[in-house]
């Protein structure tokens, strides 16, 4: 059976197996989830009056302070990948509670007894939060267009935007994973995530520049991923709106701490059930 | 697929522990246990709660690993080669782990691909496997629309989908009612006539212990009390003993004794689940 398959099969070839065995339960696990969110997606639409909350009182609002550098746009437009980005790290950071919700039922039980490679069951979570990240763009670009704000409808720019917020939903959901796997209760989870959030908002470009921001406050700015999701959609979901950095480093900052963060997960998720 | 087996005897056990220890910080949870399950046994692990058995099963099942001693799954080290054991094992949880947001079909569907079955052989193996549990009509239904029997026939499916060589059941019949509980332990004979497949159950039900296992071991405070087939453990006490007396004599307590809260809290959310 597969015990014997790398003696039979040239390397090059049981790799391709190996990849072709890890694709197959990411999309097995992602395909699951994504189900189960589009047979009740209220949870996608409770998750959309927050970022029009924002937008429309305290964007509106803010419009009105002269003080804030945004560039060659106006502070709504400024804010808007700001918004996006906070609503994918509202949804995201609590998709542990999910996890650990699979654990007292025993699901993760029954999923690390399958052969399924660990890395994979915690890839194809971060898959499906990616998708449900994708959704949550959809929803914010309607907000958007009802605002007026000038969007960039360049098609190459717009998969720019897609792909970076799937990649910060993925890297903040794994980080969530992480903590679920450490906390191992849904109170103290809550309790967590509400800490988390506000800071790593805050401590953020996503509604003012990190230029306006004291010294050791811009140090943590650096060090959140929000930071580098905020950055790359700032630079090509706006029109005339202005990145710090060039895309491809912010994408591979968030690459390089989901591959981090992923790899930890791995090792954490099986102390689930410990 | 014999090959590279861990195990050294002409005829090797499905399961075999030597000295098999698991401690958490002071408190040891199994204590040096040495069991020998044969291919084709359904075996019961009886104790109170907190006897060791729930541990036992999470070592067995590549959960946990071992603090010493070691453990041979169809041949494979746990702690060494997992995932050959996984490969061969199938697990139904304390719980009722099936997802409730999907349908039945789709349940198995998942494990089908978690086990890397071939495409083709996804479909056929996934009829043929709720067609064995009765359950072809309630297939394309949303799980948390079944009867807490339904749900343990599901996940008996589902764990035997992959054909394992050995099953382990974590207490599969705890708040069924007495006719669904029968239908489970019903299709567990079944599978080991079909199958052949190795079962390993743990149980606080000495009736069905008595009906169901071939061979009993009583777990108490970690370590195995006693070994032997029902008949023959009821026999030490005396003719007209009963299990529930055998477990008695050897836990040195009454079933309604023990248990701790996170225990009694878990039984009773799958109790509720159950409905």
């Amino acid at each position: 059976m597969t015990s014997a398959r790398p003696a039979e099969l040239p390397a090059a070839l049981a790799d391709a197996s190996h990849f072709l065995d890890f694709f197959r339960e990411i999309t097995a696990i992602a395909q699951v989830e994504l189900k189960k969110l589009f047979r009740d997606p209220t949870e996608l639409f409770s998750r959309a009056v927050q970022p029009v909350l924002w937008l429309v009182i305290f964007g509106k609002v803010f419009s009105k302070v002269r003080g804030i550098p945004t560039g060659n746009v106006s502070y709504l437009a400024f804010m808007t990948p700001g918004i996006l980005a906070q609503s994918v790290l509202f949804t995201a950071i609590f998709y542990g509670i999910a996890v650990i919700w699979e654990r007292d039922l025993g699901i993760v039980h029954k999923l690390l007894v399958s052969p399924a490679h660990r890395t994979s069951l915690v890839i194809g979570k971060a898959v499906s939060a990616g998708f449900r990240g994708l959704v949550q763009t959809f929803i914010i670009y309607l907000i958007a267009l009802a605002l007026r704000i000038q969007i960039n409808w360049n098609p190459l720019d717009i998969l720019g935007v897609l792909f970076a917020v799937a990649l910060g939903a993925a890297t903040f959901s794994t980080f969530s994973l992480i903590i679920a796997c450490i906390v191992k209760s849904r109170e103290r989870f809550m309790g967590i995530g509400q800490v988390l959030t506000m800071p790593l908002f805050f401590a953020s470009n996503a509604i003012y520049p990190l230029a306006m921001m004291p010294n050791w406050l811009q140090v943590v700015a650096v060090l959140n991923p929000l930071t580098y999701l905020v950055d790359a959609l700032r630079g090509i979901m706006i029109r005339g709106g202005q990145s710090v950095h060039p895309l491809p480093l912010d994408l591979a900052v968030m690459a390089l701490i989901l591959l981090l963060l992923a790899s930890i997960a791995a090792k954490l998720y099986p102390t689930l059930v410990q | 697929m014999d090959s590279g087996r861990d195990s050294q005897t002409a005829e090797p056990n499905a399961i075999e522990t030597i000295a098999l220890t698991r401690c958490f910080g002071d408190m040891t949870a199994v204590d040096h246990i040495d069991l020998r399950v044969p291919y084709g046994q359904i075996f019961g692990l009886l104790g109170p709660n907190g006897a060791g058995k729930s541990t036992t099963i999470k070592m067995l099942t590549t959960l946990l690993v071992p603090t010493s001693g070691t453990a041979l799954v169809a041949g494979f080290d746990v702690a060494k080669r997992p995932a050959e054991v996984r490969r061969r094992i199938g697990y139904v949880p304390q719980m009722l782990s099936a997802d409730g947001a999907l349908t039945g079909q789709e349940n198995l569907m998942l494990s089908a691909k978690l086990y890397g079955m071939a495409r083709a052989d996804r479909n056929s193996r996934v009829s043929e496997a709720l067609q064995f549990m009765g359950l072809s009509e309630a297939a394309g239904k949303l799980v948390k629309t079944y009867s807490g029997g339904m749900i343990r026939r599901l996940e008996v499916a589902q764990a035997m989908l992959h054909r394992p060589t050995v099953l382990f059941l974590d207490e599969p019949t705890i708040g069924l009612d007495p006719v669904a509980r029968h239908t489970v332990l019903d299709r567990l004979r079944d599978l080991r006539r079909d199958f052949n497949t190795t079962i390993l159950i743990t149980t606080h039900d000495m009736d069905e212990a008595d009906a169901l296992c071939d061979v009993l071991a009583l777990m108490h405070l970690g370590k195995v009390a006693v070994t032997g087939k029902p008949a023959d453990l009821k026999a030490t006490l005396g003719p007209d003993a009963t299990l529930d007396d055998v477990f008695v004599h050897y836990s040195g307590a009454s079933i309604e004794e023990g248990g701790n809260f996170h225990d009694i809290r878990q039984t009773r959310r799958t109790a509720s689940r159950l409905g």
